[in-house]
C-alpha cells in the first residue's frame, strides 16, 4: 500500500518539454498558472485548456499517467463544483432546474452551472500544467533550476545553495525511507503487530514500533551521509560549479514567446466577450 | 502429518510491476518436514525472501496455496493472524526493528501481541534470551545501547519468544564479525537441539549450509530449481555455478583433485569430511602427515 505514494514523479523521455531548460519551465509554469486565473470567460479559458492539451501531447507522457495525477484532487473538484452549482444565485428569473427535496428546493441556475464548469476546468488545467512540469523534469533538475532562479537571493545572504542541497537530499531519501518503512512494517507485522485494523487511536499506537526504528535509521543514515559528504570536502559555503549546466536555447525563448502570445490572446478574449466569473 | 509447511503451485507477482516482467515466484512447490533444517539458497533477487514472506502471510500469493500445520493460512482473517505466530520470520538485519525502551520489553512485543498472560510472557522472554545467549543484565538496558552482535541476538530473541513452530532466518549472520557469526550459528544449532523447532535458513554461505542443513532448496529466477539433501544438491556443482551460486570451498578443492586423477569421492562438503579424506589418502600413499 505504501508503494503507491509517488513523489517526484518523473516520466523518462526526450520530448521537447523534457529538453527545455528547467528554469524556463519553472517560470513558464508559474506564468501559465497566473494566466489561468486571469481568464474571465469560456473563450479565454478554452484557449488555455487547448494550450494545456497541446503541451500534454507534446510531452508524450501517457494519458493514463496524466489522469492518475488528477486522482488525488478529484474529491476537491467534485466538492467545489457541487458547492458552486448549488450556492450560486442566478440573475435570471428562470432557473434551469428546480428540484424539491423534502422541505427544501434545490435550485440550479445557469450561472451556477457555468461557474461550476468554469472552476472545474480551471483546477484541472492547473493540475495538468504543474504535473507536466514534474513529469518532464527530474527532481534534481528541478532543484537545480530553483537554485539558479533564487541565486540572486544569495547576495542578501540567503543560503540558497544549502537549501537546494537540502531539498535534493530530502528528495533522494524519499524512496529509501519508503522502502525502509515497508521493511520495518513487515518485520513488526511478523511479530504480530496489527497495523491494518482497529480504531484510529489503536492504529496510531500500533505505528510507534514502526516510527521509532524508522527515525533511528533516518538519523543513522543522515550521520553516514554527512561523513560521506565531508570526506569529499563538502562545506556549506563556497561557490561550487554544477555538474548539470543549464542553458537557455532557442526553443526556450520560443516557448516564452508562445506564452506571451497566449497571454495577449487571453487578455483580448477577456475584452471581447462578457465575463462569466 | 509430518510436514509442517506445504506450498503448492505458489505464484506471486509484486503489484505495480510491469506485466511483461517475470513474476517473483513461479509455480513453487515446497514441503518442509517437521524438525528439519532447510536451507534456501539462491542468487540475489531469485525470490528467496519473497518466498519466506508467503509463509507467514505477509504477502498474499497471486496463485497457489500455503498450508502451515495442515491449515490453509489464507482461509480467513483468523488463520492469517495465526500464521504470523506459527511461522516466525526473522528478517535480514533484524536489529533495525528494535524500538522499545528496554530489551526485555522489546522481546516481549511478539508474545504480548499474541495476547499471552504476563507470567507466560516473562517465562518466554527469559527462555528466548537464554537461547540466544543474551546476558540477564542486558535485559534492562535500552536496545540502542547494545553492541551490534547483541542487538542482532536481542532481535532474534524477539522472534523466538513467540515460540513459533517454524523459524525463518533470512541471512542471520550478514554483516557480523567472525565471532558474531559463529555465535549466531551456534545459537541456531542450540535452538534446534533444545526446542526441536523447524528452521528455515536463507544463506549465501555454502560452508554454513553444508554444515547445518538437512536439506537444501535452490531458488532460481523465482522457481524452485532444485530441492534435495545437501549431498544431492552440492553434487550438481556445475548447475549451481550456472545459477551464479557455488559449492563449498572444500568441495571445489576435492573436485579439482578428482580432475587431477586422485581417487577421492565427489561428495565432500565439510572441512571435517575433507580432513578425514586427506588423512586416508595420505595413509594409503604412505606419506606421514
Amino acid at each position: 500500500m505504501i508503494k503507491e505514494i509517488t513523489i517526484g514523479q518523473y516520466y523518462a523521455g526526450s520530448s521537447p518539454l523534457h529538453r527545455m531548460d528547467a528554469r524556463m519551465k519553472l517560470l513558464l509554469t508559474l506564468a501559465f498558472m497566473v494566466v489561468i486565473f486571469l481568464c474571465k470567460n469560456f473563450f479565454s479559458l478554452g484557449l488555455l485548456a487547448a494550450c494545456a492539451a497541446v503541451l500534454a501531447l507534446l510531452s508524450r507522457v501517457p494519458g493514463g499517467m496524466l489522469l492518475r495525477s488528477f486522482r488525488p484532487i478529484l474529491m476537491l473538484v467534485v466538492f467545489t463544483s457541487v458547492l458552486n452549482l448549488l450556492y450560486t444565485n442566478g440573475a435570471d428569473t428562470h432557473p434551469l432546474l428546480e428540484l424539491p427535496v423534502w422541505r427544501w428546493t434545490l435550485v440550479i441556475t445557469r450561472e451556477g452551472l457555468f461557474i461550476a464548469v468554469f472552476t472545474t476546468v480551471r483546477i484541472l488545467c492547473l493540475i495538468l500544467v504543474s504535473s507536466l512540469l514534474t513529469y518532464t523534469t527530474t527532481p534534481s533538475m528541478l532543484t537545480t533550476g530553483l537554485e539558479r532562479l533564487l541565486s540572486p537571493l544569495a547576495r542578501l545572504r540567503v543560503p540558497v545553495s544549502v537549501f537546494a542541497m537540502m531539498m535534493t537530499l530530502a528528495l533522494r531519501f524519499v524512496p529509501t525511507l519508503i522502502e525502509e518503512t515497508d521493511r520495518i512494517m513487515s518485520a513488526q507485522k511478523s511479530r504480530g503487530s496489527n497495523l491494518e485494523t482497529g480504531s484510529l487511536l489503536k492504529r496510531i499506537k500500533a505505528f510507534v514500533p514502526v516510527l521509532v526504528p524508522l527515525f533511528v535509521s533516518a538519523f543513522r543514515r543522515a550521520a553516514e551521509l554527512a561523513y560521506a559528504m565531508e570526506s569529499r570536502c563538502y562545506t556549506g559555503s563556497g561557490t561550487r560549479t554544477s555538474l548539470k549546466q543549464l542553458r537557455l536555447r532557442l526553443p526556450d525563448y520560443l516557448a516564452a514567446f508562445c506564452l506571451l502570445l497566449v497571454m495577449a490572446g487571453v487578455v483580448a478574449l477577456n475584452r471581447f466577450f462578457t465575463a462569466v466569473i | 502429518m509430518s510436514s509442517v509447511i506445504e506450498c503448492d503451485k505458489l505464484c506471486f507477482r509484486y503489484p505495480n510491476t510491469a506485466k511483461t516482467a517475470p513474476p517473483a515466484l513461479e509455480q513453487v512447490k515446497l514441503t518442509v518436514e517437521r524438525g528439519e533444517l532447510l536451507a534456501i539458497i539462491g542468487h540475489t533477487g531469485s525470490g528467496k525472501s519473497t518466498l519466506v514472506q508467503q509463509l507467514n502471510a505477509l504477502l498474499k500469493p497471486t496463485q497457489g496455496t500455503v498450508f502451515v500445520d495442515g491449515k490453509n493460512i489464507w482461509e480467513n482473517k483468523k488463520t492469517v493472524r495465526e500464521a504470523r505466530f506459527l511461522v516466525g520470520l526473522c528478517f535480514q538485519y533484524p536489529e533495525y526493528q528494535l524500538f522499545e525502551e528496554t530489551v526485555e520489553k522489546d522481546i516481549a512485543f511478539g508474545p504480548k501481541n499474541m495476547g499471552l498472560e504476563a507470567d507466560e510472557i516473562k517465562r518466554r522472554v527469559c527462555r528466548a534470551a537464554e537461547l540466544v545467549g543474551l546476558d540477564k543484565l542486558l535485559l534492562k538496558k535500552s536496545p540502542f545501547d547494545l553492541s551490534g552482535g547483541e542487538k542482532r541476538r536481542a532481535a532474534i530473541a524477539g522472534v523466538m519468544a513467540m515460540e513459533p513452530q517454524v523459524i525463518v532466518f533470512d541471512e542471520p549472520t550478514a554483516g557480523l564479525d567472525p565471532r558474531g557469526k559463529e555465535h549466531i550459528l551456534q545459537m541456531l544449532l542450540r535452538c534446534r537441539a533444545e526446542t526441536k523447532r523447524t528452521i528455515l535458513l536463507i544463506s549465501h554461505n555454502m560452508e554454513d549450509v553444508a554444515r547445518l542443513a538437512d536439506r537444501v532448496l535452490v531458488m532460481h529466477q523465482g522457481k524452485a530449481a532444485m530441492h534435495g539433501t545437501v549431498e544431492q544438491i552440492f553434487a550438481r556443482a556445475e548447475e549451481l555455478t550456472e545459477m551464479g551460486l557455488t559449492v563449498p570451498c572444500v568441495t571445489r578443492i576435492f573436485l579439482a583433485l578428482r580432475r587431477m586423477g586422485l581417487a577421492v569421492p565427489p561428495g565432500i562438503f565439510t572441512l571435517e569430511q575433507g580432513l578425514r579424506e586427506l588423512l586416508r589418502l595420505a595413509a594409503e600413499s604412505g606419506c606421514a602427515l
